[in-house]
C-alpha cells in the first residue's frame, strides 16, 4: 500500500552511540512522502536517539540513513537542515536568552514554501503579540507551539516531532492535534514520537514500535486501532 | 569647589576619569574573555598575551613598515584576530571534547610561549611609542587637565564595547551567538555552522584584545610583560562581573577602574589590591558574580 509512494527517509541497520554506550542496535524503518509515521515504545527505547541520530546531533553512528537519496551519515550536522529536515526536540529547546520573536526567526529558512508569520499566528494564535516575551517565560504549551512554529517558518518539509504533548493540559493537546492535522493536509512528512495513543492515532498513517534500540513491530493505523491489545503488550501498559 | 571626605571634588573627578582609562582596558579585555567563556567554554589565559601582541604589532608596523597609529588601529586588530582564529582552528578546536582544564592549560602555555618569545627577541625593556600627532596636548576640563589621548582611549573603548554589546543583544548574528551559547548542538541542527561561529567569535575577541593593545601602545611601554600584569586584574574583573554576562563585563570593568582610581586618592597603599578585595567580598555574597546567572 503506502510502499508504492515515494520513499523519503530510509534507515537500514542504524547503530549509534553516546560515548561508549551503544543505544541504537540496527534500527530499520522508512517514511514515504506525505506520511505521518509514529515511533512508539517504552521509556529509554531509543526513540529520541533515533531522531538525534537522523539529525546528526549524535555523531557516533554506523549503518545507512538516507533522506531523498542523500546520505545523512556523510552530511555534516549543520547541513542536515538544508535537506529539509526540521527538528522539534522533546525538551523543546526554547532559548532563554532570546525573546519569542528571536526564537521564532532563529532557524534559517532552508526551502521556499515555509509559513509566513500570519499563517503561523493562524495556526498558533497564542504566539501572536508575544514578540518581546523571554522565550522560556511562555507556558509549556506555548513553548511547544513556538518550537513547532519556528520549524514551520523555515520551509522544512520533513518534520521530526518528539513528544509534542508531553506534560500538557488536554485543551492544549487538542490544539496541537489540530495543528498536526493541518500540517499533514499541507503535505508535510512527519515522524512523531508520542506516548498519548489517542493523539498518535488521530493523524498517523503507520506506527513503528521500538524496544532496546531496534524496531520490533509495525502497524498500519487501522490495525493499531483495532488491535490495541498488541500495542499495549509492547508498551507494557 | 566643595570637598567630599576632605577631598576637593576636582581631585575626585580627576581620579574618576583616570580610573575610567584603566577601566576602559579592563572592559575591552573582560568583554572578550566573557564572550569566549560563554561561547567556547574556554578560560582564555592567553588574552593578556594577545593584548601584548597587539601593542607589539603596533610598534613593529610603525618601526618596520612606517605604518602610523591610525592605520594600525584598523590593521592590528585584524592581524591579531586572524592569529587568534588560526590558534582556534589549529589547537583549541581539538580540546572542546575534553575537560575545560586542557584548554585552560593550553592558553596558559601559549601565553608563556608568546611572552617568552617576545622577551627573547625584543628584551624585557619597554619600547616607546609616540602619541599620534592629532591627539597630543591636553584638554582643560575645569577640574583637571586631561591629556587628549587619554580622553580618546575612553571614548574609543566605550564605542567598541557598546557596539559589541549591541551586535550581541540586538542583531540576528547576536541571536545565533546567544543561542549557540545555550545549546550549540540544537543551533547546529537548525543549519547554522557552529564550528565556524566559534572560530569567528574567538578571532573577534582576540582582535578586541589586539585593539586594546593598540590603544595602550602610546600610554604604557610596549613590553613583553604588559599582558601578564594586566590579565590577572582582568580575570578578577570577570569573576566579579560574573562569567556569563556581556553587559556585566563592560560595566564591571569600567566601575572597577573607577574604584581603583578613587582608592588611589583616599588610601593609595590599597589601590593595587582593592580589586581583589572587591572580588573576595563578591565571591562571599554572590558566588556567580554581580551579573552572573545563579545556577
Ligand atoms: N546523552 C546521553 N548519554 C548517554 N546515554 C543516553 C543519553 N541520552 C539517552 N541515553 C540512553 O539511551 C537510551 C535511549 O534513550 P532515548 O532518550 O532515545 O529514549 P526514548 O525512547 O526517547 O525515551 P523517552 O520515552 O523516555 O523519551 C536510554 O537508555 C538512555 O538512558
Ligand atoms: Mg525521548
Amino acid at each position: 500500500m503506502t510502499d508504492s509512494r515515494e520513499r523519503r527517509l530510509e534507515l537500514k541497520g542504524l547503530h549509534s552511540w553516546y560515548g561508549e554506550s551503544h543505544v541504537l542496535h540496527g534500527t530499520t524503518l522508512h517514511v514515504n512522502r506525505g506520511e505521518v509515521v509514529t515511533i512508539l515504545g517504552r521509556n529509554g527505547a531509543g526513540k529520541t536517539t533515533t531522531m538525534r541520530t537522523i539529525m546528526g546531533i549524535v555523531r557516533k553512528r554506523k549503518g545507512e540513513a538516507r533522506l531523498d537519496g542523500h546520505d545523512l551519515i556523510a552530511t555534516p550536522p549543520h547541513k542536515v537542515a538544508r535537506l529539509g529536515l526540521g527538528y522539534v526536540p522533546e525538551e523543546r529547546g526554547i532559548f532563554s536568552s532570546l525573546n519569542v520573536a528571536e526564537n521564532l526567526t532563529l532557524p534559517p529558512v532552508v526551502k521556499s514554501g515555509g509559513m509566513g508569520l500570519d499563517e503561523i499566528y493562524e495556526l498558533f494564535p497564542n504566539l501572536e503579540g508575544r514578540d518581546k516575551t523571554v522565550g522560556t517565560r511562555l507556558s509549556g504549551g506555548e513553548q511547544q507551539m513556538l518550537a513547532m512554529a519556528r520549524i514551520l517558518r523555515t520551509g522544512a518539509d520533513f518534520i521530526l516531532l518528539d513528544e509534542p504533548t508531553e506534560g500538557l493540559a488536554p485543551v492544549i493537546v487538542d490544539e496541537i492535534a489540530k495543528a498536526l492535522v493541518k500540517l499533514k493536509a499541507l503535505g508535510l512528512t512527519i515522524i512523531l514520537v508520542e506516548q498519548n495513543l489517542k493523539f498518535a492515532t488521530a493523524s498517523a498513517d503507520r506506527h513503528y514500535v521500538m524496544d532496546q534500540g531496534q524496531v520490533v513491530d509495525e502497524f498500519t493505523n487501522e490495525r493499531l486501532v483495532s488491535d490495541m491489545a498488541r500495542i499495549n503488550a509492547h508498551l507494557g501498559v | 569647589m566643595p570637598d567630599i571626605f576632605g577631598m576637593p571634588v576636582a581631585v575626585l573627578l580627576g581620579q574618576v576619569l583616570l580610573g575610567l582609562i584603566n577601566g576602559s582596558f579592563y572592559a575591552l579585555l573582560s568583554l572578550g574573555l566573557a564572550i569566549i567563556f560563554g561561547m567556547l567554554n574556554v578560560i582564555n589565559f592567553a588574552h593578556g598575551a594577545f593584548y601584548m601582541f597587539g601593542a607589539f604589532v603596533t610598534w613593529m608596523v610603525m618601526s618596520w613598515l612606517g605604518l602610523s597609529y591610525w592605520p594600525a588601529l584598523v590593521v592590528v586588530p585584524i592581524v591579531v584576530g586572524a592569529f587568534g582564529a588560526a590558534i582556534e582552528r589549529l589547537f583549541l578546536k581539538r580540546l572542546y571534547q575534553v575537560d575545560h582544564l586542557y584548554s585552560l592549560l593550553f592558553t596558559f602555555g601559549l601565553a608563556l610561549v608568546m611572552e617568552g618569545l617576545f622577551r627573547h627577541v625584543f628584551g624585557s625593556a619597554g619600547k616607546p611609542y609616540p602619541v599620534p600627532q592629532e591627539l597630543t596636548g591636553v584638554l582643560k576640563l575645569g577640574f583637571m587637565f586631561l591629556p587628549v589621548y587619554r580622553g580618546w582611549v575612553i571614548i574609543a573603548a566605550l564605542l567598541v564595547c557598546v557596539a559589541t554589546w549591541l551586535v550581541i543583544e540586538k542583531t540576528r548574528l547576536g541571536a545565533y551567538l546567544r543561542a549557540a551559547t545555550e545549546n550549540p548542538s540544537l543551533v547546529q541542527a537548525f543549519g547554522i555552522n557552529v564550528p565556524l561561529m566559534l572560530t569567528i567569535t574567538y578571532g573577534f575577541c582576540v582582535g578586541l584584545a589586539g585593539f586594546a593593545g593598540v590603544l595602550a601602545a602610546p600610554i604604557y611601554q610596549v613590553s613583553p610583560g604588559m599582558g601578564s600584569n594586566l590579565i590577572i586584574i582582568v580575570f578578577a574583573v570577570v569573576v566579579i562581573g560574573g562569567m556569563g554576562s556581556i553587559g556585566g563585563a563592560i560595566l564591571t570593568g569600567l566601575s572597577l577602574g573607577v574604584i581603583e582610581g578613587l582608592t588611589k586618592t583616599f588610601y593609595p597603599s590599597a589601590s593595587s589590591i582593592v580589586i581583589f578585595i572587591v572580588m573576595v567580598i563578591v565571591l562571599m555574597l554572590r558566588p556567580a558574580g554581580l551579573f552572573g546567572r545563579e545556577a
